[in-house]
């Protein structure tokens, strides 16, 4: 499984049954003896101020009219800001962005990034190179993702329309002249998803690649033997092992686009007219633009009270699937 | 997976298929090739390039005349060294910071079975959640009040519980395949748990403790939301902060000296990442499947 150790030996610790009780271990509080508190405390701490007080605090943030550089005191509103922003058609444009987002991004990372892994798992020349492209878009800044697609996109000095102007293409995609793609209305949110599956691909890469070295190569060998086709030992033999890893990195990924901001906010600000809004940039623009604090905690909190209520259904589905 | 039998000894039919198979793979090999590297390259392409030939309506793969005036240009135009060095030391502080703590915390969190270090996995799990536009309002309000907004300690403590869940994440694989029995060995000969964790798990731990520290590293250092949110002052922000300066209010940008410091600021990432690849994947699969 691990790349990193062979740990044939050291499964008590992991599979239910507990490790041998040493002497230390008896003396315990919640379950822990002082040594044990000793070392955990200052990682509890700064995660308990910085992690666990704000969340909180967030929570109860969406029930008040909290605004930025108001004198008078912050009001406890209720339900006030949830009310109002259940005809706030434009917050609700930016979830149907985000949703278009967060599926569209999450589904091309699946599927090429499986493509990816299973052409990088065979012994190919080239694989090398292959391997270590794939790792300079997980490595670079976001920020840098987004100017760099800029430069790709620009209308004049841009490669993109070079590339099809001289393939003849251009028209395609409007009347023959330099396409704006971050600023056409209808291209934008299209040319922005492709960055998003450019900077998130290789790291689902590789992690269905590691997830892949983990099925068994004899397994495969037997079913080649047996004279299974490759789509046969795919179905049959591969995924069957790798379904586990493949809903993981689903469920994180999704949750991952869905909360993206950075590449975004570098190309395109959410324009033009909010087409590429992400709901993400909303909440920002409200909070730190407008000031409105408890109205943009607000519109957080239902952000991940319905991604919360999506994972669950999709992992629960996925997992029945799994138990007949 | 078809090079698995020798293609030599199938029957003809077969063989021709296996050849047309591997075709098809190197074809899609090269696209893939083609999709990941064409951005890449045109970047560094566009950091060599001079202003007119920018302004141009025929851009070129390889610049005209090429020249290091973009870079040049990108110090002069953007406080770039002194947010580089900002970076530099958030990042690296940050790193420091996390991995300082998270070591001891994930070898508790393995050893010892109990509510708390239970929920602090779940906890690990939930923060991968957390969207970071409900947790930036309150915690921008709760470092006003301290003091720390725009101030480079504040942002430190930000990434130190930031990084905090993966590097716990990647430890705890690390820590697991430590064998227990030296542990045993150590207690039986009478050394505490400090002692043993000292002088027995740590110098194990040494390249999975590297590793942590550089991912957390390129993480801080690649991280824009929340530098954004709370560094004010120009002589404050990061480099992932002033990179968007060069892009003016209204889009318009300055191409060859964005493209120059968008390549200055890739390349501590980078370095560090290709020191780190295999580490990484074997880390993510430890944490996540052991879990």
């Amino acid at each position: 499984m691990s790349l990193t150790a062979p740990r044939a030996d050291a499964a008590p610790g992991s599979r239910g049954a507990p490790p041998p009780r040493t002497p230390a271990q008896r003396r315990r509080a919640l379950g822990l003896d002082r040594g044990a508190w000793f070392l955990l405390l200052p990682a509890l701490i700064p995660i308990l101020i910085l992690s666990v007080v704000p969340l909180l605090y967030g929570i109860s943030l969406a029930f008040t009219d909290s605004q930025s550089g108001r004198t008078e005191s912050t009001q406890f509103v209720g339900l006030a800001n949830f009310a109002d922003l259940r005809f706030d058609s434009l917050f609700w444009d930016s979830f149907r962005i985000g949703l278009v987002w967060a599926v569209c991004v999450t589904t091309l990372q699946i599927v090429l990034g499986l493509g990816l892994a299973l052409l990088l798992d065979q012994r190919l020349r080239f694989r090398w190179l292959a391997r270590t492209l794939a790792l300079v878009p997980w490595a670079m800044p976001e920020v840098v993702v987004g100017i760099m697609w800029r430069l790709v996109y620009h209308q004049d000095a841009g490669v993109l329309n070079k590339t099809l102007g001289d393939l003849g293409l251009l028209g395609l995609f409007g009347n023959g002249d330099n396409v704006d793609w971050l600023t056409d209305l209808a291209l934008a949110l299209p040319a922005v998803i492709v960055v998003g599956v450019w900077a998130g691909m290789p790291q689902t890469t590789v992690v269905l690649l590691a997830g892949l070295q983990n099925v068994p190569h004899e397994l495969r060998e037997a079913a080649a033997i047996d004279g299974a086709g490759i789509w046969r030992r795919f179905t049959s033999v591969t995924w069957p092992a790798l379904r586990p890893v493949v809903l993981a990195i689903t469920a994180l990924n999704f949750i991952w686009n869905f909360n993206s901001f950075g590449l975004v906010y570098v190309l395109t600000q959410g324009g033009p007219a909010g087409e590429t809004r992400l709901p993400s940039l909303f909440v920002y623009e409200e909070a730190f633009t407008y000031g409105q604090f408890g109205y943009a905690a607000a519109m957080g909190l239902v952000l991940v009270g319905v991604m919360a209520v999506l994972l669950t259904v999709f992992l629960r589905n996925r997992l029945k699937e799994e138990t007949p | 997976m078809s090079a698995v039998t020798p293609a030599t000894r199938r029957p003809r039919g077969r063989t021709l298929r296996a050849a047309a198979g591997r075709t098809g793979q190197y074809a899609a090999l090269l696209c893939y090739l083609a999709f990941l590297a064409f951005p890449l390259l045109w970047l560094i392409s566009t950091s060599f390039k001079s202003p007119q030939e920018l302004g141009s309506i025929d851009p070129t793969w390889i610049p005209r005349e090429p020249s290091f005036d973009n870079y040049r240009a990108a110090f002069d135009a953007q406080p770039l060294l002194r947010s580089a060095l900002n970076s530099l030391l958030v990042a690296g502080s940050a790193a420091l910071i996390a991995v300082a703590i998270a070591v001891p915390a994930a070898y508790v969190m393995v050893r010892n079975r109990s509510r708390v270090t239970r929920a602090g996995t779940g906890w690990v799990l939930i923060s991968q959640m957390f969207p970071f536009v409900l947790i930036i309002i309150p915690l921008f309000l709760v470092l006003r009040n301290l003091h720390l907004i725009d101030s480079l300690p504040g942002l430190v403590m930000v990434y130190v519980v930031w990084n905090l869940p993966f590097s716990l994440w990647m430890l705890r694989g690390f820590v697991k395949a430590v064998p227990l029995s030296l542990e045993e060995a150590a207690a039986v000969d009478g050394a505490s748990r400090l002692r043993t964790l000292g002088s027995v798990v740590l110098p194990l731990l040494v390249p999975g403790v590297v590793a942590t520290l550089m991912f957390s590293f390129v993480t801080a250092w690649n991280e824009f939301f929340f530098a954004l949110v709370l560094l004010k002052s120009p002589e404050n922000q990061t480099m992932s902060v002033i990179l968007t300066h060069f892009i003016g209010a209204e889009g318009a940008a300055d191409l060859g000296p964005l493209a120059a410091a968008a390549v200055l600021a890739t390349l501590p990432s980078l370095l560090l990442f290709s020191l780190l690849q295999r580490r990484l994947a074997g880390g993510m699969i430890a944490g996540a499947v052991k879990g």
